[in-house]
């Protein structure tokens, strides 16, 4: 089956981005094609690469990145939301007049509309959050 | 070859979007708004149903002055020029709340828990913040 | 229709959210913290039990694990699953709503 997923929260604070991850590697190895992850609200922090968490524990981030690399997931990061938290890519740093971009490989700033496209595509949507 | 406007739409699927939180205290009832304000472009069949604490995102009369917020209430007025009317309370929401459509903002239908539940039942998909 | 579940009982009311609003034959599904909620011997086992009369009602193995419960302690009629029966549930049902 197509599979799209929606991300609410950010990495670490809440479990719904591991559940999330957990989810969609089962949904990959099941044979089914998550076709696009979407971050929302607090959920745009998945796609920073300046994050540093302890060595012994998982790097949620990377995990993401690696997972889309690996089976052609579309990971979308909502431009709304991450202006408002500070997260960006090359160009909206340049757009924003910002010293520097976050953005981790693998994931990609886009609009809403990536979303309700994706509600629209998949044959299901799930939603982690709090 | 179809001419442009003969082309066939995309499928048309009935979205609902599901509020239960109070606005202000968290940032879903604001963001969720905006995603429905970006789904009116897309021609679908588009509920919004306000329930739990979503009920007071639709509260009249909101001054946020004191707190330093912007009050976005009055975007959810802007719906209906959109072409989004389906809006619903959910009347155990609304009656534990002390609250009535008259404390609304916008117009609403009131639905019971189990015409909300029937009504879930009939979408295609289902989003939540 | 699957409803998620993910904040335990004890601190939200999403899981008699998702209770109530489940129409006949329809399916629960427990994650994260809301795992209490398939528990015997607690405050909300009742409700559990009862909603069993007409719903499937599952509740997600590695999260009780995690939160150093055991299969023993769950509700006789609550089925466990893993992630891979997770997402079996997400292709039976026609849709998942999530219960925040």
């Amino acid at each position: 089956m197509k599979l799209a997923v929606l991300i609410n929260e950010g990495p670490y604070q809440h479990q719904a981005a591991d559940s999330a991850l957990q989810f969609v590697k089962a949904a990959v190895t099941k044979g089914h094609e998550v076709f696009r992850v979407f971050f929302y609200h607090d959920g745009v922090n998945n796609g920073t690469r300046l994050a540093v968490p302890p060595q012994d524990d998982r790097n949620i981030t990377v995990e993401w990145s690696k997972l889309a690399d690996e089976h052609k997931i579309d990971l979308v990061v909502c431009i709304a939301a991450a202006q408002r938290r500070g997260i960006l890519d090359e160009n909206e740093a340049k757009r924003q007049g910002k010293s520097g971009d976050n953005i981790a490989p693998g994931f990609r700033i886009s609009g809403l509309g990536q979303l309700i496209e994706a509600g629209i595509q998949a044959e299901r949507l799930v939603v982690f959050g709090d | 070859m179809a001419e442009p406007w003969e082309e066939e739409e995309g499928p048309v699927k009935k979205f609902m979007y599901v509020n239960r939180k109070s606005p202000y205290g968290t940032i879903y009832a604001l963001e969720s708004l905006e995603v429905v304000l970006i789904a009116a472009a897309f021609d679908q069949d588009v509920s919004l149903v306000f329930m739990d604490d979503g009920v007071y995102q639709l509260k009249k009369g909101q001054d946020t002055k004191g707190i330093g917020m912007k009050n976005f209430s009055p975007t959810y007025r802007a719906l209906e020029g959109y072409d989004i009317e389906k809006l619903y309370v959910e009347k155990e929401s609304m009656e534990s709340r002390g609250l009535s459509v008259d404390d609304m903002i916008v117009p609403v239908e009131m639905l019971s828990k189990d015409e909300l539940t029937s009504l879930m039942e009939e979408q295609d998909v289902i989003m939540s913040f | 229709m699957l409803h998620t579940v993910n904040k335990s009982p004890f601190e939200k009311r999403s899981l008699d959210g998702a209770l109530t609003h489940a129409a006949n034959g329809a399916a629960v599904l427990m994650i994260e913290d809301a795992v209490f909620g398939a528990l015997k011997g607690t405050a909300v086992t009742a409700k559990v039990q009862k909603a069993l009369g007409n719903l499937k009602v599952y509740v997600l193995g590695p999260d009780l694990k995690a939160r150093g419960m055991t299969e023993e302690q769950v509700i006789d009629g609550v089925t466990v699953v893993d992630y891979a029966g997770f997402v079996d549930l997400v292709t039976e049902y026609d849709k998942v709503q999530a219960w925040l």
